[in-house]
């Protein structure tokens, strides 16, 4: 026993994690998994009943709207964060002065919760006492801004408040690929005449390409994610107008207590996921082999 | 001649370009500085408009300095105004997240790091697929395991509670924490670990005197990467607590959300600073080793 026991500490100090990740992850996935091919509302059951929760769900207005409210915000967050990061990380990258205290003023926005941020971000919105009354007291007497409230606009104010917390993040992981890269090649690049647009346009972006994979996978993962600043700063409204995957499922699953349809929307955000997950996963792992 | 004429066309292309030059640079400051203030804004509204009185938010904007420093919506955020019922204030739930926040932190690293030397160290067949078995827990959008973990916690008795969060915590921080020490491990050299095999030492022996001792680095990412995340959770605390239970971010939300009195924006502001403080000056303070979670733990909501 004893000795069983020397040869296989190894394993058994691996034990609790193992057991732990595949109950509380794997388990509970296949669980919510088989509880979406049922008709459960307030309480789970057992019975299978096929794929009619998929089908209600992708019948439901607010889901669709979560669904294309997903896909404007992830277009937008992606886009605006990874130029704004990309073009932080270049001027950062040119020998700046107290580029130590500008990166710490870009990045900080990650260190606070999305509830925190967001609840500063209602309140710059705000349609009366906020940007809008700023601008009126700049000058601009019939200047409005109603974002916050006005149903095709919402989505809006969610991307802007993203973008302010997450692009500093992708500057960071661009301003670390950049001085991963060996002077030489640009000091060779500048003999052979080019200038620094040309070093950075045809030699040094196109050199990022695996900053712009984790990038991507980085963002379309927090998008997808989307719930707390979502709940900070307008509960899905106006309306249902700025519902999220995320809040959708817990809002049918808490409020309305239809159990079975929150899985089924739980497992296309799983789906969602894992298809952005797994080949990065997959090409990662073959570049750890490959080195 | 003509050698003359070129020698001043060349000092006249160096001005030029000396100009080019400055402008450029100029260009590069005002662009970064400009980034700096959109950043930096709402930080900076936050600040001021917690020191205002609501007549002066009313009066005022966004951005104007308050007439004279006035803290009493600090104390309204942090104490309450001492009316009893319906009076929430953060300091509770301050101490609850704390209570949370602690504990999980000190498991789930410490599960992290001995996983992380078992998968380096202790190397056996098929340990890679265990690592990415685990690796994979990192990057489930957690309502997938809503549903079944409320049910869980129903279960074992702890639902609605600090220990509930605690276990959540602890849980799904693993993959994160063994991410971090499994990849520092790895790139400590095996001969230290055979050296010492040789000399007798044994598993614990190994790791609590030969890599436990090097591991400061990775304990500290680790620990601030699990503070800060744990601190700032949202979605776990708001589905599994309520009321007299919730952690901080909860709580805040709840005060900010709630209509039943005015709106005093003063005190929204005064508590969204305080429930961010702690990440803050983690940040402020070890912001080097903050970012090298972020970038190795890039990928979580």
């Amino acid at each position: 026993m004893f000795k069983w026991l020397e040869k296989n500490l190894p394993k058994v100090v691996l034990a609790p994690a193992v057991g732990l990740i595949s109950w509380f992850v794997y388990g509970f996935i296949l669980w919510t998994l088989y509880i979406s091919f049922t008709n459960s509302k307030i309480l789970p059951k057992y019975e299978l009943w096929g794929f009619g929760q998929y089908t209600k769900l992708w019948a439901s207005r607010k889901w669709l709207i979560a669904v294309d409210n997903l896909l404007i915000f992830t277009a937008l967050f992606l886009i605006f964060c990874i130029v704004i990061g990309i073009i932080l990380a270049i001027f950062l990258d040119q020998k700046i002065r107290a580029e130590g205290v500008l990166r710490t003023i870009y990045l900080y926005p990650m260190a606070l919760s999305f509830i925190v941020t967001g609840t500063a971000w209602k309140w710059i919105l705000n349609p009366t006492l906020g940007l809008q009354k700023l601008f009126i007291d700049m000058g601009f007497e019939n200047f409005t801004f109603d974002w916050l409230v006005n149903r095709e606009m919402a989505i809006y104010t969610i991307v802007i408040a993203g973008v302010w917390q997450s692009a500093g993040f992708i500057m960071a992981l661009f301003l670390a690929g950049l001085r991963s890269i060996e002077d030489e090649i640009v000091k060779a690049a500048k003999i052979d005449g080019a200038n620094l647009f040309t070093v950075y346009w045809k030699i040094l972006i196109p050199m990022m390409r695996p900053v712009f994979f984790t990038s991507f996978v980085v963002l379309v993962h927090i998008s997808i994610k989307s719930y707390d600043l979502i709940v900070a700063l307008t509960q899905g409204g106006p309306g249902i107008s700025t519902t999220m995957p995320a809040l959708y499922m817990t809002q049918t699953a808490f409020h309305k207590s239809q159990v079975g349809l929150s899985a089924a929307s739980a497992m296309m955000m799983f789906m969602a996921v894992a298809a952005v997950i797994i080949p990065y996963l997959y090409s990662e792992l073959r570049r750890e082999n490959v080195s | 001649m003509s050698a003359n004429i070129s020698a001043t066309s060349y000092k006249q292309l160096e001005q030029k370009s000396k100009l080019k030059n400055m402008l450029l640079r100029w260009f590069l400051y005002f662009v970064l500085i400009l980034f700096a203030s959109y950043f930096i804004f709402p930080l900076y509204v936050m600040i001021v408009t917690s020191l205002k009185t609501m007549p002066e938010i009313r009066q005022g904007n966004l951005i104007t300095w308050p007439s004279q420093l006035n803290f009493k919506p600090w104390a309204v955020a942090w104490g309450g105004r001492g009316y009893g019922a319906g009076d929430t204030f953060l300091r509770p739930y301050f101490w609850n997240s704390i209570k949370m926040v602690v504990p999980a932190v000190v498991a789930s690293t410490f599960i992290g790091a001995m996983t992380g030397y078992v998968l380096t160290k202790w190397r056996f067949k098929g340990d890679s697929w265990i690592f990415l078995f685990l690796l994979f827990g990192c990057f489930i959008p957690f309502q997938a395991i809503l549903l079944p973990m409320a049910r869980t916690l129903g279960v074992l008795g702890i639902s609605n509670s600090i220990l509930g969060l605690v276990v959540v915590h602890t849980v799904y921080g693993i993959p994160f924490t063994t991410l971090f020490f499994r990849n520092y491990y790895v790139s400590i050299p095996n001969e230290l670990i055979k050296a010492a095999r040789i000399d007798g030492a044994g598993f614990f022996k190994i790791f609590f005197k030969i890599l436990l001792p090097i591991s400061a680095p990775i304990i500290v990412v680790t620990v601030i990467w699990q503070f800060t995340q744990i601190w700032n959770d949202f979605l776990f605390g708001s589905t599994f607590s309520f009321g007299e239970a919730a952690p901080i971010q909860v709580a805040l939300n709840n005060m900010v959300l709630s209509s039943t009195s005015v709106k005093e924006y003063n005190v929204d502001m005064a508590s969204a600073i305080i429930a961010g403080f702690p990440t803050l000056i983690v940040y402020v303070l070890a912001g080097k080793y903050f970012i090298r979670g972020l970038t190795s733990g890039a990928v979580k909501g």
